[in-house]
């Protein structure tokens, strides 16, 4: 039987990450992560593993790429100013095919804003974030044991398609404490014939995204463009009262999970309120909010930034259904009666009954 | 008596490097100092076991030359790169090959730490006092006086500061267990560069601790100079500022 522990969102995250074999690590402190680096800096030693506190998140991104060339598992964790340095390396990752998995407990900005809960790296998250035409696998976690079960998932599409992968919370979702089932990881490992590990019986092999000969580099971005176009069969989301609902809530993260409240509270009053909360926010759930356009008489898209993941769901809604927003910038956590008040002005706005 | 002719063969391309021509400029240091390294890789049996992080300049295409596993790493940060590829191997032999742009300036941080974390990894700095690849600008090595297409007054002490002695400062960390600066300008010079690779390979073999050669190196093209002159400068002005020898060697005698 699986153990249930009370841990923190980001201890969960730790868990998960050694549980899927994760035995190297490279981070640079900052809030509200740092239970992950402590965590790892605890455990790393006892199962033989790596931790290095880097002298940056610079550091710690290429180190992350140097080991993840070898073919281990490895992971860093950050947050929002941090990522923000890490994009260059990233996008390296991208280039040469190299897997790898980077944490963003997001924090508000921009600059060195605050540590407050903040949804405002959704674009730099879904957008591949640094410089180049690429996509990152994008999950995001809603409780602590989302953190556990996606940590481990995101090691496995990691290697799947060669490409780094992100987790992206906030500092709710980092903070929370909340029981955890630990469930154990079983996949077995894969064959890694593109992993350095030295020109045994073989010429030796290069990792690199520098194509200069004619033409190889368009052939490379092409290559690229059909893995990212094949990650789209990895869509995750969750549906919450959703059946009948008039007006579908759309949101991912922290928002998401404290919006199931708001639903409760509507549908007690009558309201066919329900939620879509995309779980991949890169691949997004086109389909699905597509569906739900259809369906619904109304979207509503609620973050904690000023707009960001709306832009998606418009997109996919291609204008089957109105879309409507509240956006909250950092500086407090709303609670479930004031999203629910939120709905409630769509709902009267757009006329349902 | 019918005696085969007996003829040793004294001189051959490393197995380690590829037959293929080098894209340097002609005069230019890296295609020598790319043998010699190679050379070493052959002479301790590492060809099998070598995981060397590439890195931005004109050093980039390093893998087309090199017959070993090699990672590209974004520019300057090759030490942190060979980081990641020593702890998750550490029965590779790992090491950067990188310019004085890469290291000196933008990587300053990462071969700083990595030297002072005592990295068992090998770092082949190669100093041209300008950033080549990029067309020849002011590097943090580059001479006072030296004009470059951005000090085309000459550098000047006074805005840029004076020139980086990498071997120098790198020396006086704890973690740095050998370190040399050498060149490859003449005979004399080339064997001393040798003997100094040799002991930085085995510091690593034998886990020793970080290993660093800095080799003054020529760029005719960015110096706007023959071959011969531009090698002339390497033993001249390059040598006066940057002085050769063996800076650290924690495990001599
Ligand atoms: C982040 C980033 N900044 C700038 C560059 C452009 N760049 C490429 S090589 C280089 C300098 C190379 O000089 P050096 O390391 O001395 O090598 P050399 O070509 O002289 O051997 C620069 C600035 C880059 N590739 N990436
Ligand atoms: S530009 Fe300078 S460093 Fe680069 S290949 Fe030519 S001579 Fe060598
Ligand atoms: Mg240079």
């Amino acid at each position: 039987m699986a153990r249930r522990v009370l841990i923190k969102g980001n201890e969960a995250i730790a868990m998960g990450a050694i549980e899927a074999g994760c035995r190297f690590y490279f981070g640079y402190p900052i809030t509200p992560q740092n239970e992950i680096p402590e965590y790892m800096s605890m455990a790393m030693p006892k199962l033989g593993g790596t931790f290095l506190q880097a002298e940056s998140e610079v550091a710690s991104i290429n180190m992350l790429l140097g080991a993840a060339a070898t073919g281990a598992r490895v992971m860093t964790s950050s947050s929002s100013p941090g990522i923000s340095l890490k994009q260059e390396g990233i996008s390296y990752l991208a280039g040469s095919q190299i897997p790898g998995v980077i944490v963003n407990m997001s924090r508000s900005g921009p600059g060195l804003g605050g540590i407050h809960p903040s949804q405002g790296d959704y674009f730099q998250s879904t957008r591949g974030g640094g410089h180049g035409d690429y996509r990152t696998l994008v999950l995001a976690p809603s409780t602590a044991q989302e953190n556990y079960d996606l940590t481990m998932l995101a090691f496995d599409l990691a290697e799947k398609y060669r490409n780094p992968v992100m987790i992206l919370g906030d500092a709710l979702i980092g903070q929370i404490k909340e029981p955890v089932e630990l469930k154990s990881y079983r996949k077995k490992p894969q064959d890694k014939p593109w992993a350095l590990t030295g020109a045994k019986g073989r010429h030796g092999q290069i990792l690199k995204s520098l194509f200069l000969a004619d033409g190889e580099l368009t052939d490379h971005n092409w290559m690229l463009a059909k893995k990212y176009k094949s990650m789209e069969k990895e869509v995750r989301f969750e549906t919450y009262r959703a059946e009948d609902a008039q007006l579908m809530l759309v949101a991912f993260g922290s928002v998401g999970r404290i919006l199931k409240t708001s639903v409760d509270i509507l549908r007690e009053k009558g309201k066919a309120v329900g939620l879509l909360r995309p779980i991949t926010v890169y691949p997004f759930p086109k389909q699905a909010v597509r569906q739900a356009a259809e369906e619904a008489k109304a979207l509503m898209v609620m973050e904690l930034n000023t707009g960001q993941m709306v832009e998606d769901v418009k997109l996919a809604a291609e204008c089957a259904c109105p879309v409507d927003f509240y956006g909250r910038p950092p500086g407090s956590i709303p609670t479930p009666d004031e999203l629910a008040k939120e709905a409630m002005k769509v709902w009267r706005k757009r006329g349902l009954k | 008596m019918s005696a085969k002719p007996k003829l040793k063969q004294v001189f051959d391309r490393p197995k380690s490097l590829k037959d293929v021509p080098y894209h340097y400029c002609p005069g230019c240091h890296h295609g020598l100092i790319h043998r010699l390294v190679a050379e070493q890789i052959d002479a301790f049996g590492l060809q099998e076991s070598t995981l060397a992080a590439a890195s931005v300049g004109c050093s980039v295409l390093l893998y087309d030359y090199f017959d070993v596993d090699i990672v590209e790493s974004p520019h300057g940060r090759a030490a942190a790169v060979a980081t990641g590829l020593k702890r998750a191997k550490p029965d590779s032999f790992v090491f950067t090959y990188q310019g004085d742009g890469d290291l000196a300036a933008i990587g300053t941080a990462e071969i700083v730490h990595a030297a002072n974390r005592g990295e068992k990894i090998t770092v082949i700095f190669v100093n041209n006092a300008v950033f080549g690849m990029t067309g020849g600008q002011m590097a943090p090595t580059t001479l006072e006086g030296q004009v470059t297409t951005t000090s085309p007054y000459g550098r000047s002490a006074a805005e840029a500061g004076l020139p980086i002695r990498v071997c120098e400062m790198l020396s006086t960390l704890e973690g740095t267990a050998f370190a040399a600066r050498v060149a490859v300008d003449n005979i004399k010079n080339l064997k001393k560069a040798k003997a100094a690779l040799k002991r930085a390979f085995t510091y690593q073999t034998k886990g020793w601790g970080f290993s660093f050669v800095e080799f003054l190196s020529s760029c005719p093209t960015n110096w706007k100079m023959t071959p011969e002159e531009a090698n002339a400068r390497v033993g001249k002005e390059m040598a006066d500022y940057f002085p050769l020898g063996v800076y650290k060697d924690v495990r001599a005698n």
